[in-house]
């Protein structure tokens, strides 16, 4: 029972065997059934995700949000899909069809491809290979050419220069994301996220290497295009961005990649700085280890969806900015001291909490001071102010 | 080791063929009715005048040049850190010239104006 994932997968193993398939072939079924089984669930938890989130952004806006479908309105997502599913494609006029159609599928394909990699519990580990880090950086950059494919190929403006703006975007927060992904690559000392996650196993990164954690979410909220950073589709500038053009299930993927990649980056930050599936008894009982896990992640996708349910947008310029002359130049620095800290007190041989309180207060100091000089900096570009206008008041109501 | 590498084959044809096959099942129960004013291109209700791609901004192709020094720095950088255990401390030290040679290139183009959006 505690370890019924394996469980069921000795059990299947053993049936292949029995019915005369050799041991490739069973492996091979193994693995094709845990990946249809990986990927089902990622699309189960986005239809809840997305009800979750309509009832959040409704409740935070001080509305209901979906309250008609069922009790509290949980059959909105089936009925949301049952709508998408009898929608008319409708290709634009002009449009260059080979990649218009491919667009969707490879931005579903490059959230999804990410999950082969995850360590769901302690012995459920899709694919334990030591460059785990490097699969998910290489494997998450396709979505940007899924959304330049999109705004290219649908031939309009409006697509076209939401698609340029998010790929200048989404390169540019590139940089401090995996920036701040190689410090828990450096306090692990390798790039197995199975291994990342047992080096964390007393101490969470999220307390050694507490602004490694800040800047990870900041730049992965860009990555994903949520507001304050939604300016890849600003609906009051662009229409709707890169998928303007988009009907029926191709949008619907689009929609699902963006809600499966909030998640996603939920989990990214559950293995790398809250230690993954670790939590009480999750050794012993590795179906614990799976809660613990998409609980996690969940927690995670709440803090993003509140924070992008209560900040405006900013400026395209303010956000490169705060990219190119903060995020990276911090990140770089951090990632130096820890480097040069953890190296020298490997040979001092300190004991565990003394290296956990440095880590964390170097981390602190750092962000505090770069917090502190980035407040003394002037903007470089100088706003023009107006003074304020006299109200309209209409005539014969004056006040005396 | 190899078996992972193949799960990652299986886990990528999977995961092409599930959007596929979501895009192309509506294809089947969904109308197919299609009329000129239907396919026009959505911009403001006017029909579109010129070629649609047009010119954009060359300060995207700055920030692309510039990211792309970084991205291939951060990749040499991988490697030395997950070898930091192993290294002397002089090779720590090495590392971060490494960062500050590429760092000076930041502030270069800081300085020449190509971080600047006008």
């Amino acid at each position: 029972m505690a370890d019924l994932i394996n469980v069921i997968e000795n059990w299947l193993k053993n049936l292949l065997l029995g019915w005369g398939a050799g041991e490739p072939l069973a492996l091979f079924i193994l693995q094709a059934l845990g990946s249809v089984l990986v990927i089902i669930i990622c699309f189960l938890i986005v239809i809840a995700l997305i009800w979750v989130e309509r009832k959040l952004a409704g409740r935070i806006q001080d509305r209901f949000g979906p309250n008609r479908a069922g009790p509290y309105g949980i059959f909105q997502s089936f009925a949301d899909i049952i709508k998408i599913f009898t929608k008319e494609y409708i290709t634009p006029k002009g449009a260059d069809k080979g990649l218009f159609n491919i667009a969707p599928v490879l931005a579903m394909a490059s959230v999804l491809a990410i999950w082969a990699v995850f360590p769901i519990a302690v012995n459920v580990i899709g694919a334990d290979v030591n460059v785990g880090v490097l699969y998910i950086v290489a494997v998450g950059a396709f979505g940007i050419l899924a959304i330049l494919m999109a705004g290219w190929s649908s031939n309009n403006r409006y697509a076209l220069l939401g698609a340029s703006r998010s790929v200048a975007m989404l390169i540019s927060y590139e940089i401090p994301m995996v920036v701040s992904l190689l410090v828990p690559v450096l306090l692990a000392h390798s790039m197995k996220l199975s291994t990342i996650i047992e080096a964390q196993q007393p101490w969470w990164y999220l307390v050694v290497a507490p602004l490694s954690a800040l800047i990870f979410l900041i730049s992965s909220m860009a990555e994903i295009g949520k507001a304050p950073f939604d300016l890849l589709e600003a609906e009051s500038e662009l229409v709707a961005g890169y998928h303007t053009e988009y009907s029926g299930m191709k949008f619907g993927m689009f929609y699902v990649a963006e809600f499966l990649h909030q998640y996603t980056v939920g989990a990214l930050i559950t293995i790398f700085f809250l230690g993954g599936w670790a939590g009480p008894l999750a050794v012993q009982w590795p179906i614990l280890g799976v809660v613990y896990f998409y609980g996690k992640s969940f927690l995670v996708y709440l803090v993003i969806s509140w924070i992008r349910l209560s900040l405006p947008r900013i400026r395209i310029d303010e956000m490169l900015n705060l990219n190119w002359k903060f995020l990276i130049p911090v990140s770089f620095i951090n990632l130096v001291a820890v480097a040069i800290a953890d190296r020298i007190m490997m040979d001092l041989d300190l004991k565990q909490w003394m290296y956990v309180l440095v880590m964390f207060s170097l981390n602190i100091f750092i962000l505090l001071v770069s917090l502190y000089l980035s407040g003394k900096s002037k903007p470089t570009v100088e706003r023009e102010t107006f003074p304020p206008r006299p109200v309209a008041v209409p005539p014969g109501t004056e006040s005396k | 080791m190899l078996s992972y590498w193949v799960y990652i084959g299986i886990f990528l044809v999977v995961a092409v063929v599930v959007p596929i096959v979501a895009v192309t099942l509506p294809m089947l129960i969904s109308p197919k009715k299609p009329s000129k004013r239907k396919e026009e291109v959505y911009e403001c209700g006017i029909e579109t005048k010129g070629n649609i791609r047009v010119q954009l901004k060359s300060q995207y192709y700055i920030y692309a040049l510039i990211f792309l020094v970084f991205d291939i720095e951060i990749i040499f950088l991988f490697p030395w850190a997950v070898s930091l255990g192993k290294l002397p401390l002089f090779a720590v030290f090495e590392g971060v010239v490494f960062i500050a040679i590429l760092f000076a290139g930041l502030i270069y183009a800081s300085r020449k104006g190509a971080l600047v959006w006008s």
